[in-house]
């Protein structure tokens, strides 16, 4: 059983993979013996992630070294002093990501089993999803900065796969074009920043890269490759073109996964700006702040007003991703502006960028939420289109009960997990500018009123003729979307001991540069 | 086990608890009220809704649809929409433009400053 | 000089690569021609690993017949690989999609693949 324990951080990766190829040769076996394998490998996926995040969370940063004697020797007796292996470490903020993507993996292959059990090609679907998870489960716990990219193509290629899984008269298609065609030169550049990096120091372990980074202009260069390119993949305005297109044509339990791999994204651009390089010193904290405090500002506000006037639901939903997405960025942007001064960082600093942090769980919970009864009502109706849907409320009373939960969380409404990270985010942005801080407001009112449509024309209304047959959909639906609507209410009642257990270590991760170099090249 | 109930901010302090028990009071006030109205007065026309006298419209023709909706909202906010709307053309080589073009600016910033 | 230059022979390669890539991925019309412009981007890129993995006088990693023990660590190398077989798994992806695109929609001009757009 310690053993078992002690290879946690390998069997996170591995345990998806190893299900994904498995899955063609189950499918042969029937249907059922699929089902149950996918469901197992769901299980023990979300196991292994939830266990090393325990672990994370009660002993510290967990190191895994591959291939070595044992998993912590990171740095091999005749290598100069280089950790030349595959390493993955997982930190307190790694590990808030694990529990994101170990939650909502489960949530949605559950969903899944039923939503996709009309469609034909199974195998291939199965398999490519927990490639996906797979892709997502590492990008978040590996320290080395080829290994990310590797991780980082899995996650796109498998996702850009399954958008186009389903061809729909080619629009699935070409959201995947989109999707992939980005992702690929985003991926390309991040693989040139890396060869930068290396051809300078001589390593690709983050932790050693970032104790012998020099700040000179190629490692600037290196900067704006990796963090751009990561910005475009969460979706900031204006880079956020490809989210609808993308995010509307796939499958609903897709869309909700790809949430989560955009979020790991995400991950991966706090990771370079504060541990790569967040010397205290020598980063121009100011600069790299006020990018992504502009880029919240921007998506936030642009993606709630493209939303509004939105006639499919998973495109306005889609536009919603890119506008909360932007709450994230200005929490931590203001963060990371602040970060060089050490009173404004104590004072709201730190809470900012606890309160963006602990929206990017909120988000991944809600939106997954939202985005899978988008695909309930799409699995029973047929259609996305906003103007044709109505009166489903009579038929369909489970899942307008959890777009309900779903809907208030996101427009900050409480006593839902939205308005717990949106309150830190409120009153810590408001002492570093409070325009910044009212335009959050009027875009948490915009989303409001937003959803209040989309409410009102899917649920609301007299049962409509057309939509006679329709039943509430299956169990396993249901039970998918019951997973993700409890960790919405339970974040909403409890949130300070989710801060206090997972979002405040997480920050100290994120803000602790020399903790991170230390696990690796030992004490300073 | 102690549960830390009052979320923190910083600047203040956030008790879903006690938001839930305002929200009971509130809505026990309200259920009191109603329970005090007059219990006879629950027939006839009273039932019916008053449109300015106008007769009440057949129940499937009621559901506005969703375009209608925010008319008002887009209408006042044309000049804002027709300017934005525009950006998002749909074909792919702007999108790829678009990543270009920041990753450019970046560059000139973080090699400038 | 020309030493030094036959040093930076590679990476004038990769810039001129790089350009001639963003060109197609920008202004052609063609979606192939576009993933023309990716493919040559992917093999700047590669182009790019292999040529900062170039050690003066070091000894190539083989073993068998080698001078001495101290070799060049072949990281890069490894690198360019693996970058190799994800852009030709990309490459697979996005030509398919290209088929795809061009049986629904009759079309593989950028311009006019847009049904999703506003």
């Amino acid at each position: 059983m310690d053993s078992l324990a002690l290879h946690l951080p390998a069997l996170l990766v591995a345990i998806p993979l190893f299900t994904a190829f498995l899955i063609p040769l189950a499918g042969r076996a029937g249907g059922t013996v699929r089902s149950a394998l996918v469901i197992l490998g769901a299980a023990l996926t979300s196991l292994a992630g939830l266990a090393l995040a325990a672990r994370v969370f009660a002993g510290g940063t967990v190191l895994y070294v591959f291939g070595a004697a044992a998993p912590h020797a990171a740095i091999p007796m005749d290598s100069g002093g280089i950790p030349i292996r595959i390493i993955f470490q997982v930190d307190a903020l790694g590990a808030l990501m694990v529990v994101i993507a170990a939650l909502s993996s489960l949530a949605i292959t559950l969903y899944s089993l039923a939503a996709e059990s009309r469609q034909s090609g199974k195998d291939g679907f199965y398999s490519m999803l927990f490639l996906l998870v797979a892709g997502v489960l590492g990008m978040v716990s590996t320290g080395d900065l080829f290994n990310f990219f590797v991780f980082l193509e899995i996650s796109s290629l498998a996702g850009a796969a399954l958008v186009a899984y389903r061809i729909d008269q080619g629009e699935a298609v070409e959201g995947g074009l989109k999707y992939a065609l980005l992702s690929t030169v985003g991926a390309l550049s991040v693989l040139m920043a890396i060869g930068i990096l290396f051809a300078q120091y001589n390593a690709l372990n983050i932790a050693t890269v970032a104790s012998r980074l020099r700040f000179g202009a190629l490692d600037m260069i290196a900067l704006v490759l990796l963090a751009v390119p990561l910005a475009m993949k969460c979706g900031a305005v204006p880079m956020h073109f490809w989210t609808p297109d993308t995010y509307t044509t796939a499958p609903s339990s897709i869309t909700a996964l790809l949430v989560v791999s955009s979020q790991a994204s995400l991950y991966g651009l706090f990771r370079i700006l504060f541990t790569l390089y967040g010397d205290l010193l020598r980063f121009n904290w100011a600069v790299f702040g006020w990018f992504l405090v502009i880029l919240g500002a921007l998506s936030a506000f642009v993606g709630v007003t493209m939303a509004i006037p939105q006639k499919d639901v998973k495109r306005l939903m889609a536009y919603h991703a890119v506008s909360q997405t932007g709450y994230m960025l200005l929490g931590v942007g203001v963060g990371l502006a602040v970060f060089a001064d050490a009173g404004a960082l104590a004072a709201y600093g730190k809470t900012a960028m606890a309160g963006g942090l602990f929206h990017i769980i909120n988000h991944a919970m809600y939106k997954g939420l939202l985005f899978l009864t988008a695909g309930a009502v799409f699995y029973r109706t047929g259609t996305r289109n906003l103007n044709r849907l109505g009166g489903l409320g009579h038929a369909m009373p489970w899942t307008m009960v959890f777009f309900m939960i779903g809907a208030l969380a996101i427009a900050g409404i409480p006593p839902f997990n939205g308005f717990a990270s949106k309150l830190l985010i409120y009153e810590s942005v408001f002492r570093f500018s409070p325009f910044l801080a009212i335009l959050a407001m009027v875009v948490s009112i915009l989303t409001l009123a937003s959803f209040v449509k989309v409410f009102h024309s899917m649920f609301m209304g007299p049962p409509r003729a057309e939509f006679a047959g329709v039943r509430e959909v299956p169990a396993p639906m249901i039970a998918g979307m019951a997973i993700l609507a409890a960790f919405v209410i339970l974040a909403g009642l409890v949130p300070q001991a989710f801060v206090d257990r997972m979002i405040a270590p997480a920050v100290n991760a994120l803000v602790d540069r020399a903790g991170y170099i230390a696990a690796i090249l030992g004490g300073h | 086990m102690d549960i830390p109930w009052t979320l923190q901010t910083g600047a203040g302090a956030w008790n879903p608890l006690l938001w839930l028990v305002g929200f009971a009071v509130a809505f026990g006030v309200a259920w009191l009220v109603r329970s005090r109205g007059r219990p006879d007065n629950r027939s006839g026309d009273a039932l019916k809704p008053f449109i300015s006298g106008n007769e009440e419209p057949e129940n499937a023709g009621g559901h506005i649809p969703a375009s209608n909706l925010y008319w008002g909202f887009t209408e006042a906010m044309k000049a804002y929409y027709s300017r934005l709307v525009p950006f998002h053309t749909g074909i792919p080589s702007d999108y790829v433009a678009w990543l270009l073009g920041v990753m450019a600016l970046m560059l000139v910033i973080a090699l400038t400053v | 000089m020309i030493t030094r230059l036959l040093l930076a022979m590679p990476f004038l390669t990769v810039a001129v690569l790089l350009l001639l890539a963003l060109g197609a991925l920008l202004f052609k019309r063609n979606l192939i021609k576009m993933l023309m412009g990716l493919s040559l981007m992917e093999s700047a890129v590669n182009l790019f690993l292999v040529a900062i993995g170039y050690r003066q006088d070091g000894i190539a990693p083989i073993f068998t017949n080698a001078p001495q023990t101290l070799m060049v660590l072949p990281t890069v190398q490894a690198l360019t690989l693996t970058a190799i077989v994800i852009g030709v798994a990309t490459s697979a992806m996005m030509l398919s999609f290209a088929m795809v695109i061009y049986k629904k929609y009759g079309t593989v001009d950028v311009r006019n693949i847009r049904k999703l757009n506003g």
